[in-house]
């Protein structure tokens, strides 16, 4: 069913020096004490960073929790939040798909389609036969899954020892590490380009409209870096 | 478990799951050399960047209490750090840390 040499070549990337552990496992802390905060027990804990698992998006449902907002008014704020998983998936799973693999494979898999395993992925899945891609990428996802659980534990326990000055730390961790796997990825000039544009048009966008700073920016940051990429390499 | 917080857990999670879905579908007929997958590839690193620089500059939570120089300093030198390294992440991420507490306790 699931090739285990692949699996497990894909769940060892969190030994390798690009390894997501440290900044997943630091920003999942600090959400397991944001969770025994809101009032969640550990189990519920869990639950939510099993079933979730998208950092931004458990932040916005604790916010949401917070101002004592409707299940609607939570529903549609996550999803504006996590819409971004839209394109990082398309971006992804072409890369993946192959004929001789199932389908409930991909629909599966698609729930570990986060910044640090999707990045992973994308630095790696050259160096993978394409039919086993699959394979290597629910061995990354469930590495990096069960270090989001451990995180939360951790922080939920741990919540009662940690002062802000600790929180703080643990949440400059978290962009520092995607900041140079997003840098160390600008390889083309449409990436370069993405990431650049993005990086200045977001928080500009912030200062118009900040529930959909990161949609607009995103939108018009990538497509401005997709032509003017098709333009130079013709 | 209170019913609320399950149904709150189960809403965040159906809504975030849903766009991963569709993302299947969709690529379902895309091929990966393709103008539209290469859009596609634009805009997850565009809106993934749009993310993190705002993080950065407009933080929520306890990062809000830190001024803001101090984590423009803190990014950069990591990323000095990590072209340094030879584009290693494990010490620029520790370094970033260190440097924040560093400054932080000075300003």
């Amino acid at each position: 069913m699931i090739n285990s040499k692949y699996f497990f070549q894909g769940f060892g990337c969190i030994k390798k020096v690009d390894s997501p552990a440290i900044a997943l496992g630091c920003c999942m802390i600090a959400i397991g004490v944001l969770l025994k905060n809101l009032g969640f027990n550990l189990q519920e804990s869990v639950f939510s960073t099993f079933l979730t698992y998208a950092l931004p998006g458990s932040l916005v449902m604790a916010e949401s929790m917070i101002v004592g907002a409707s299940l609607l008014n939570i529903f549609l704020a996550v999803w504006l939040v996590n819409v971004r998983l839209y394109p990082m998936t398309v971006a992804l799973m072409p890369l993946l798909m192959h004929k001789n693999q199932p389908r409930w494979k991909y629909y599966l898999s698609c729930h570990f389609v986060a910044v640090s395993a999707w990045l992973i992925m994308k630095n790696n899945y050259q160096s993978v036969d394409k039919e086993k891609r699959i394979d290597y990428w629910i061995g990354v996802g469930t590495a990096t899954i069960s270090i989001a659980i451990i995180g939360t534990i951790i922080g939920f326990l741990s919540s009662d020892y940690l002062n802000e000055d600790m929180m703080i730390g643990l949440a400059i961790v978290n962009p520092v590490y995607f900041t140079c796997m997003m840098v160390g990825a600008m390889k083309t000039i449409q990436i370069t380009l993405s990431v650049v544009l993005g990086a200045i048009l977001g928080p500009l966008f912030f200062l118009l409209s900040p529930e959909w700073s990161i949609l607009f920016g995103g939108f018009v940051a990538g497509t401005i870096a997709f032509y003017v990429g098709e333009l130079n390499v013709k | 478990m209170s019913s609320s917080i399950v149904l709150v857990i189960l809403v965040t999670s159906f809504a975030t799951y849903l766009s991963r879905f569709l993302g299947v579908v969709s690529s379902e007929k895309i091929k990966e050399n393709s103008k539209w997958f290469r859009w596609f590839n634009c805009l997850a690193y565009s809106t993934l960047a749009a993310l993190i620089a705002r993080t950065i500059i407009f933080p929520a939570g306890v990062l809000s209490g830190t001024e803001y120089s101090i984590r423009f300093i803190v990014v950069f030198a990591s990323l000095l750090i990590f072209y340094l390294s030879k584009k290693n992440l494990v010490y620029p991420t520790v370094f970033s840390v260190m440097l924040l507490f560093v400054l932080s306790s000075f300003y």
